[in-house]
């Protein structure tokens, strides 16, 4: 399907998109359309929804209402899924079994692979270019479990990287990652974005990673706050990216708690803010 | 009877070609349920297809086919309580346990079967296997570990970390209930040679025996099918060897036992292998800018002296009461 990467063709977009979790909006009137070759910084306060728009795009999160098309086909019709990649949040990559940093990095290549077919050269030699990048290539026999927590997270990017993806999601990839490791992740994702891949990036910080970052949106509450040319980190939280730039008809008293703590009922949550 | 004879019986060689197959098929779907910290799901599914024997003898058809179809039945059913999980999947899950085993002593009840029938079931009887359940459980054992090795890397990717398979475009829910049908099969063939009650054992216990020396999935996986094996095999060989000796040793516990053994044995060294590993692990490199002296050393150290050498960047510390020494112009520096 050459149709698909047709450079007018948005690599991933969402209309009207909202999310419920067990019935409860966090996600609502969201439209979001990002060009081939873009770099963007998603960007928010904690439980802003950054996790759960990406893993609405990823299709992890059925929408309530919208729709999400990936290289202009509708989600549901996706069938190209080894040029996504999609690096978790999370804090461990460790599970009831031993696994070897190469195996779960390798784990990466299954996208590419067909059943019962051992790894290629090709694949073998993108798993080492991937354990390369992030640091990781001498640590590759040992389990993940007995690796560092940022190591963990290195070795969840490699498995992303390894899958060599046009279309990137990382989850808070450089969160517990030291400096000269977000530099080498810097220079990888360089280069990802040289050969026109597109990376949705959730970040709170984007130290080494600032200078590639294209456009900035922030989400506060469920919704886009703010989408245009690229901030500094600060900037995300100023308080007058909760003001509305257009009207806003329900809440007629529009208070934004986040920066000004206020008591209520405990029971009571001011807003859908905290997790 | 010597145990020469007694190997040379038909009905012996019939329990030892089920105890092989068995003891590699059980740990092979073992290791991916142990993956997914699901250990006791092979347990739950082994109190499902008590219900399902039950069934076959009450209705005359075959206990293992009945027990296949309804372990199956309820594997998905766990498979589709847990993937739902919201409410307490748990709680859902010991009251499937509890179902199939109540439900399955009562059908037996009902159907004036005896409970010594039940029992052999429960328990394992590998020795009254016909050539038949031997067909059926090496056909049954030979799928299961092919379905397990040819698909590992897939099964293996969905076990770890379920989402990032699926936004790999991997099928999560097939495979999530291609391994319930596995561990379904698997249990229905292992029961007669452990024991619907203890067939969790050998599907668990070799995987955690390998874990405690491997550190990759594919050296557990393999090493606790080779050691599922040498325990089935192992403890027929046993079990049948007392009995000549006029000791009553039944099979299934022997073999789960002797896994259980395996395990303790395993355990120390396991600790003392992870110990050595952290003890030999290189130092990071830098982190000694300062030139620390260390104090007045009369002992030379070097390969072979007794203390432990680590590598450190270009050179080696050698750890001796808690610090790191290494030989600088003459004298020890503090590392
Ligand atoms: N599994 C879940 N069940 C219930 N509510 C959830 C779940 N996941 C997220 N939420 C809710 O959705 C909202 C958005 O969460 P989300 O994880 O998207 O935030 P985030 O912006 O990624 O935050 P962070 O910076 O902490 O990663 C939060 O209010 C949270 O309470
Ligand atoms: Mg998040």
């Amino acid at each position: 399907m050459s149709v698909t990467t047709d450079s007018a063709t948005p690599a991933v977009s969402i209309t009207n998109g909202a999310v419920e979790i067990g019935g409860r909006p966090v996600l609502r009137g969201i439209d979001l359309s990002v060009e081939v070759g873009d770099f963007l910084a998603l960007m928010g306060a904690n439980g802003s929804g950054k996790s759960t728009l990406v893993r609405a795009l990823v299709g992890l999160r059925p929408l309530s209402v919208g729709e999400v098309r990936m290289f202009g086909t509708p989600l549901d019709d996706f069938a190209e899924w080894p040029r996504i990649g999609f690096v978790p949040q999370r804090a461990t990559a460790a599970s009831g079994v031993p696994a070897s940093v190469w195996e779960v990095v390798a784990a990466g290549r299954l996208t590419r692979r067909r059943l019962l077919r051992p790894l290629s050269r090709a694949d073998r030699a993108a798993i080492e270019e991937a354990l390369e990048v992030v640091g990781l290539a001498h640590r590759r026999r040992d389990a993940v479990s007995h690796l560092s927590g940022g190591q963990q997270q290195r070795v969840l990017i490699a498995r992303a990287l390894a899958g060599q993806p046009d279309l990137f999601f990382l989850d808070e990839p450089t969160a517990g990652v030291d400096l000269p490791n977000q530099q080498a992740l810097a220079g990888a994702l360089a280069a990802l974005k040289a050969r026109k891949a597109t990376v949705v990036l959730v970040a709170h910080e984007l130290g080494p990673l600032a200078p590639l970052v294209d456009r900035a949106v922030v989400m506060r509450d469920g919704r886009l706050a703010y989408d245009g040319p690229p901030l500094r980190d600060h900037e995300a939280h100023e308080p007058w990216f909760g003001e509305p730039h257009t009207h806003h008809h329900h809440h007629a008293r529009s208070v934004h708690h986040d920066h000004a703590p206020q008591v209520t009922s405990p029971l009571d949550p001011p807003n859908g803010s905290h997790r | 009877m010597s145990p020469a004879e007694l190997f040379a019986l038909p009905f012996m060689q019939r329990a030892l070609i089920a105890a092989l197959f068995t003891g590699i098929a059980a740990p092979a779907v073992g290791t991916f349920l142990v993956q997914r910290r699901l250990a006791l799901m092979g347990d739950g599914i082994g109190h499902v297809a008590v219900t399902g024997v039950a069934i076959g003898l009450m209705t005359g058809a075959s206990p293992i086919w009945a027990a296949v179809l309804v372990a199956v039945a309820g594997s998905v059913l766990i498979e589709i309580i847990r993937e739902r999980g919201q409410t307490n999947g748990d709680v859902a899950l010991a009251l499937l346990f509890y179902g199939g085993l109540a439900g399955g002593i009562f059908i037996t009840g009902l159907a004036g079967q005896s409970a010594a029938k039940l029992n052999t079931f429960l328990f394992g009887s590998l020795t009254t296997l016909s050539v038949d359940d031997v067909i059926v459980t090496m056909v049954l054992a030979a799928a299961v570990i092919v379905l397990c090795l040819g698909l590992a890397p897939q099964l293996f990717a969905v076990a770890q970390d379920q989402e990032f398979a699926q936004v790999a475009g991997l099928r999560v829910r097939y495979y999530n209930v291609l391994v319930a049908v596995l561990a379904a099969v698997s249990v229905t063939v292992a029961m007669r040679t452990v024991g619907l009650l203890l067939v969790s054992a050998l599907m668990v216990v070799p995987v955690a025996t390998a874990q405690q020396v491997t550190r990759s999935f594919r050296t557990t996986i393999g090493a606790a099918m080779v050691l599922g094996c040498v325990a089935s095999v192992g403890g027929l060989v046993v079990a049948a060897v007392a009995s000549t000796n006029d000791i009553n040793a039944q099979t299934g516990p022997t073999i789960v036992l002797l896994a259980l053994a395996g395990y303790v044995v395993a355990w120390p060294v396991g600790v003392w292998l992870r110990h050595r590993a952290r003890l030999r692990a290189p130092f990071p490199s830098g982190g000694t800018t300062e030139h620390e002296t260390a104090p007045e050393h009369a002992h030379q150290h070097g390969p072979g002296c007794g203390h432990l050498a680590v590598p450190h960047d270009d050179h080696v510390d050698y750890v001796h009461d808690g610090h790191r020494h290494a030989e600088h112009a003459g004298h020890y520096d503090e590392h």
